[in-house]
């Protein structure tokens, strides 16, 4: 069974280790600035929610890459950016309508999660388990990723 | 059922892949008429710098991708579209006819009545044929001129820049990108050029093009003459319409399609820059020209053209711009409506900016400069409609909360918003 992170927010205590973690993987720097996954505070509820790529069903991404760099990693689902392929053109960027694929000026190309290839270290890196990598299943991770699609359902009608 | 594709740019490929995918017997065939594999425009300024060679702007990895998913690729120019009898005509001479048809052909660049802009050594910048004959003219120390700061012309103009050569860069409008920028952010990235020595003029234009006997000269309408090896238009593109004359299909600036990608004929579809569809944000028909719009367009066109019908509710024009490596970007209603609000961050010793625009509880329009993180959730928050709540007064407070009051307003955060 694929397996997908579960973030729950309410047991972040925002200590930054998951973006340490995934920009030492990404990068080979400790730089929470260049991390994939990024921990929002919400100051006036005094609470901290992680926020990654959802790998959406919909890829809006990938739809839209001119060139063909992102292809769907068939063990984990993963959305995936080729650097050998990205041209850095960005428009991935805005047509990513989470705000998760972001373009890197230090390599002049798009950056987003790819689940690290089936071992997320931003999970392996949490203390108090408000990221685990675990089976796709009714997942906090994944009403959040429902929620996230339903915010968008009326771009689409079947009539 | 016999699917025929005019035109193989992203609308056209994307619609060929949706028909596979939901109709495994289809006979799906795409027509082009550009030599090339079905390739990328916005591919080429990379082109330019040698990062990718040809085919690294192609659309699909390769060539296989087709012929794996069992759709044909002709290369040819189709001369007509006979809708009434179902068929279109090919330039060889060939007749081929369709169940479905779908017309993306595209958009041509506008060359603006200018005496001498049919020299040779005038260029416009849309094809690989016409990357290739500015990669032979663009040589280190030469002179360029370059007509129009729009989209185009200010993605090129690093890709000009990092090959060495002397640009100038001729602006009719006030500012540089004024179809996607306001004043401010225009001026600003004015500034980021000037800044970098390239000699941007703005309300400028040009009088003439001749030809000398050491190359061109560009005759300005501030009363300079500059010397030119090359001229680039970048002025602006038009939906590629003349196929389509006789044909009864009704046309305005582009092809009108209903939200279904449907034409006046029920037969036919079009996508992409060629048609005028729905735009989200003002409910009107517009050619958009982006290649978020021909994804989706074709898209949406291959669902229906298979018979899962979908509509659609609009797209959201939106564009990102590296000029110089200074990012800019813009979504919906940025320009904003009467009587609505806006939030600005203006810092223009950090080159930074972003506007955005409210009706009422919603976003309906950003844009930035200098921002290159999470800026895809402004499509999210306006092409959702989210009410933002007291997110709307934090917002216009720090502009930077985006992503935060996206969250709050889609997530259970475990708090109300």
């Amino acid at each position: 069974m694929q397996k997908s992170l579960n973030i729950d927010s309410a047991k972040c205590t925002g200590c930054l280790q998951c973006e340490m973690a995934c920009s030492y993987e990404h990068t080979g720097a400790f730089n929470p600035s260049k991390s994939f996954i990024k921990v929002f505070t919400f100051h006036d509820e005094g609470r901290f929610a992680p926020y990654t790529c959802t790998q959406c069903e919909e890829a809006w991404c990938q739809r839209v890459c001119p060139v063909d760099a992102i292809s769907i990693d068939l063990s984990t689902g993963a959305k995936v950016i080729s650097d050998d392929k990205c041209v850095g053109c960005k428009v991935c960027t805005i047509a990513c309508p989470f705000g998760t694929v972001n373009y890197s000026q230090d390599i002049g190309k798009a950056v987003k999660c790819d689940l690290c290839s089936g071992d997320p270290k931003c999970a392996a890196a949490c203390p108090t388990d408000a990221i685990t990598y675990v089976d796709a299943d009714w997942t906090g991770y994944l009403k959040m990723l429902t929620s996230a699609a339903k915010s968008l359902h009326s771009v689409e009608v079947t009539t | 059922m016999q699917h025929i594709i005019i035109g193989a740019g992203p609308a056209g490929v994307v619609a060929a892949e949706t028909i596979r995918k939901y109709d495994p017997e289809a006979s799906i065939t795409i027509i082009g008429d550009e030599p090339e594999p079905p390739y990328s425009r916005m591919a080429i300024p990379y082109y330019l710098i040698k990062n990718i060679d040809e085919s690294g702007s192609y659309l699909r990895d390769s060539v296989d991708h087709y012929r794996i998913l069992n759709i044909e690729l002709v290369q040819m120019r189709v001369d007509q579209v006979d809708a009434a009898n179902k068929k279109v005509k090919l330039a060889d001479g060939n007749v081929r006819s369709y169940d479905k048809l779908l017309i993306a052909i595209g958009s041509r660049p506008v060359n603006p009545p200018i005496p001498g802009i049919d020299l040779p050594q005038v260029h416009s910048c849309w094809t690989l044929k016409d990357a290739r004959s500015i990669d032979e003219l663009a040589l280190p120390g030469v002179n360029v001129v370059l007509i129009g700061a729009g989209f185009i012309g200010c993605i090129i103009m690093e890709a000009l820049v990092r090959r060495g050569i002397n640009l100038s860069v001729i602006e009719t409008g006030n500012r540089m990108v004024p179809r996607m920028l306001n004043e401010k952010a225009g001026g600003l990235l004015k500034k980021w050029c000037l800044d970098k020595c390239i000699d941007v003029r703005t309300s400028c234009s040009v009088q003439s093009v001749t030809s000398t006997e050491n190359g061109l000269k560009v005759s300005l309408s501030d009363g300079d003459e500059l010397p030119a090896a090359l001229v680039i238009i970048a002025t602006g593109v038009k939906s590629n319409l003349k196929i389509l004359e006789g044909s009864g299909i009704e046309v305005d600036k582009g092809i009108i399609v209903n939200n279904q990608m449907q034409t006046s004929d029920s037969d036919i579809y079009a996508a992409g820059d060629v048609a005028q569809g729905m735009d989200f944000s003002t409910g009107k028909y517009e050619v958009q020209a982006i290649q978020t719009t021909a994804t989706d367009h074709g898209r949406i066109a291959g669902m229906n053209m298979v018979g899962k019908a979908t509509a659609h509710h609009g797209t959201v024009n939106m564009n990102v711009l590296d000029t110089m490596g200074l990012i800019s970007c813009s979504f919906g209603l940025w320009m904003g409506i009467e009587g609505g609000e806006q939030a600005e961050l203006y810092s223009p010793d950090q080159y930074q900016y972003v506007n955005l625009q409210f009706n009422d509880h919603c976003l309906i329009g950003a844009s930035c400069i200098g921002k290159t993180q999470h800026i895809g959730v402004l499509r999210g928050l306006i092409e959702s409609k989210i009410k933002l709540g007291v997110w709307r007064q934090r917002l216009i407070g720090n502009t930077n909360l985006i992503m935060e009051a996206y969250m709050a307003c889609t997530q259970d955060l475990g708090y109300s918003q």
